[in-house]
């Protein structure tokens, strides 16, 4: 086991500096030193610059200097919790990425709970009543929800509510508790806002989920020990609870790996609707006024936080089932 | 069946039978044919998706507008109704629409329209509109209905902030969201072929950096990632860069899927006795990967490719609704959308959503579609 975790590990390393060379590249990617058109946008705004600053950014970044010696001092700086500074707040960036960074997460998860809820349920009664009209309903059902678009739920709905009710369901906090410091008020204010959000994420998202249990459900329910235990006289619903189902759960925890990056796309798109203060609006923000070391950090925290996702999922599924970590 | 029972007219007919089964041989794509003519939704599917670019390649044609047309005196004009019968319940076979009646409301300055049931406009058919150049070749101005008259507008499906109508917008804007998925999906097959056939071809060392970099890209969420490539796009690049950009953004990650599919055909068919005779009969590689390998699982690959298309026409579609897509004066879908991203305009005028429902037909018509190729790939199968 511990071997197997260790293997997993090392394998992450050379994903890691990936994300990072390609957050590296987009950060680099709007045309010019950014240095130059953050001090132009300084001067337009009638803001004295001091040149002892700049000569301190000059340092920092390494720029002016080779491609790669940027890239090194940008991720060194990285690796000793230095994200670069927003230009357009201001402020470090670290400082502006924890909450949303942790709302963004609060959210994703929540999602993929409801993903579990719906298509454990769903997935093993489409299973054993395949074909029956609860069935088709369900799978159909599931079928034109992951043909919708996120986006579209979360416009269509706050639409609806707006008009039948006159409350705006966008935001994630009520006023009072908006600039509140964290307290048990505010997260039950918090789960409350989140509901639609959730809802829009999970229920659209499980379609791939409930058919991967429906599938193995299927499979499973063939196998002669499920005949054997009807056999021996097992009550129905003993013989499937007990062993097929145990056994059809994995997809649960190894799809939590693929479908985190989904659920992060998902999340991001649904903020920026619902205008949830989640990394999504400020990462579009900061995309479309070029505020490069903002949008950057937000991007590489994402992948790299989806990657440790599919390394606890990876390791998960070696502990539930001893085939795969042994197998490779 | 045993000889003795059988009397002299079943003898005929079983030889008959006989007959007729030599003469009748199925090639595999015709089997295939009738499996997929068995899935009706499929089928559907395949004629809803037909009408779509049909009307999406001749849009000048079916749009009864201009799709840039203003007219600054109908903002936000609901979709009309049409007619058959009138008030007084006099039944008419051409259909017709009745005036229009604006009032303004005095404090909040908002516009509300009524019908004047005085006035009947008759929906005419093949009428003379808008002037159009239909792919910059053919001159025309002929639609395929509309109203008679200039200043009146038909605004079936309503009119935007500033008095654009809507149907001609919703079908301009689907050559580019509905052209995305096909272009996108060429761009994704060619690598993903190439790439994935590579590493499932050779294995080994290779195989192994292939499926590394392919996890990597898997493991980025899209959306994000999409939003920094398309968000880096300089403002003053034409809309057909923006629109070429658009696709590689999108391809980028799209051949992921498609060379883990045509990895894992190569892996199972290289070691197939017909590869191998091939392969003692003298063929070289190229000729055993295109020759025997390809055609062997292009019915597979032709279920992918379609099962991927959704999401490509997803992609743009939400790049341009968030404003980092496509942008005006070029329309698709998502930049129609974008304009219905206030809850403001929404709550006064909700058709602004109507596009939605356009992208979630073509998405779910694709889906059945690829659902039954899938099916019928393999025609064998039970």
């Amino acid at each position: 086991m511990f071997r197997y975790i260790l293997r997993r590990l090392i394998y992450m390393i050379p994903t890691l500096i990936a994300v990072s060379i390609v957050t590296f590249v987009i950060i680099q990617l709007p045309p010019g030193d950014w240095l130059t058109s953050y001090i132009a946008r300084l001067s337009s705004t009638g803001e004295t610059v001091d040149q002892a600053t700049i000569e301190s950014l000059r340092v920092r970044y390494g720029l002016g200097q080779p491609v790669y010696v940027q890239y090194a001092k940008w991720m060194g700086n990285l690796l000793k919790g230095d994200f670069g500074q927003s230009f357009e707040w201001n402020k470090p960036v670290l400082d502006l990425i924890k909450e949303p960074m942790a709302l963004t997460f609060v959210i994703s998860f929540l999602g993929l709970i409801i993903h579990w809820i719906v298509a454990f349920p769903v997935g093993v009664y489409s299973a054993v009543k395949q074909y029956s009209v609860g069935d088709y309903l369900f799978t159909g059902i599931a079928f034109v929800g992951a043909a919708i678009p996120q986006f579209l739920v979360a416009l269509v709905l706050m639409w609806y509510v707006f008009v039948q009710t006159g409350t705006n369901i966008t935001g994630l906090f009520s006023p009072e508790y908006r600039e509140a410091a964290w307290s048990v008020g505010k997260v039950i204010d918090l789960l409350k806002h989140s509901v639609t959000p959730v809802l829009i994420l999970g229920l659209l998202g499980s379609a791939g989920l409930i058919r991967t249990m429906r599938a193995m459900m299927l499979d499973e329910l063939r196998k002669p020990y499920v005949v054997t235990g009807r056999a021996k006289g097992l009550k129905e619903s003993r013989v499937i609870i007990k062993y097929p189902v145990r056994v059809a759960l994995n997809p649960f925890v190894s799809t939590v790996g693929w479908s985190l990056p989904g659920l992060i796309s998902g999340t991001t798109i649904i903020s920026i609707v619902l205008g949830l203060p989640t990394t999504g609006p400020i990462l579009l923000h900061a995309l479309m006024s070029q505020d490069m070391y903002l949008a950057g950090s937000f991007l590489m925290l994402l992948s790299v936080l989806t990657i440790l996702g599919t390394l606890v999922s990876d390791v998960l599924l070696g502990v539930l089932d001893p085939r795969i970590r042994l197998s490779d | 069946m045993t000889e003795q029972n059988l009397d002299n007219g079943t003898w005929q007919e079983a030889a008959d039978r006989e007959d007729t089964a030599t003469v009748f041989v199925a090639s595999q794509w015709k089997l295939m044919y009738w499996r997929f003519r068995k899935h009706k939704l499929a089928v559907f599917s395949v004629l809803v998706l037909v009408a779509l670019y049909v009307v999406a390649i001749f849009a000048d044609f079916f749009a009864p507008y201009d799709h840039n047309k203003q007219n600054t005196k109908l903002l936000f004009v609901p979709p009309r109704v049409i007619h058959f019968v009138d008030a007084d319940g006099n039944f008419s076979l051409r259909p017709f629409v009745y005036g229009l009646e604006q009032q303004v409301d005095a404090r909040t300055l908002t516009k509300t329209y009524t019908e004047d049931t005085s006035v009947r406009y008759s929906v005419q058919f093949l009428v003379k509109g808008d002037p159009y150049e239909m792919f910059g070749l053919i001159e025309g101005d002929t639609h395929l209905f509309g109203l008679e008259g200039e200043e009146r507008s038909l605004f079936l499906l309503g009119s935007d902030r500033m008095g654009r109508d809507m149907l001609s917008r919703i079908i301009h804007g689907s050559r580019i969201s509905l052209s995305v998925g096909f272009v996108g999906v060429v761009i994704s097959l060619v690598l993903g072929v190439l790439i994935g056939g590579v590493s499932g071809y050779y294995g080994g060392i290779i195989d192994t950096v292939v499926q590394r970099i392919i996890e990597f890209l898997q493991s980025i969420p899209t959306i994000p990632l999409w939003m920094a490539l398309a968000a880096a796009m300089p403002v003053y690049w034409s809309p057909v860069k923006i629109y070429f950009a658009i696709l590689v953004i999108l391809s980028l990650i799209g051949w992921t899927g498609l060379a883990r599919v045509v990895r894992g055909r190569f892996l199972s068919l290289r070691e197939e006795d017909f590869v191998m005779a091939a392969r003692l009969a003298g063929a070289g590689e190229m000729r055993i990967i295109v020759r025997h390998l390809v055609p062997s699982f292009l019915s597979y690959l032709i279920a992918n490719l379609t099962l991927s298309i959704p999401g490509m026409i997803l992609g743009e579609t939400s790049l341009s609704f968030l404003g980092v897509g496509m942008r005006p004066p070029a329309v698709s879908w998502g930049v129609i959308l974008n304009e219905a991203q206030k809850l403001r305009v929404v709550a006064q005028a909700p058709w602004l959503l109507l596009p939605g429902g356009f992208i979630v037909l073509a998405v779910l018509a694709f889906n059945f579609v690829g659902d039954g190729l899938r099916d019928a790939a393999d025609p064998y199968a039970r």
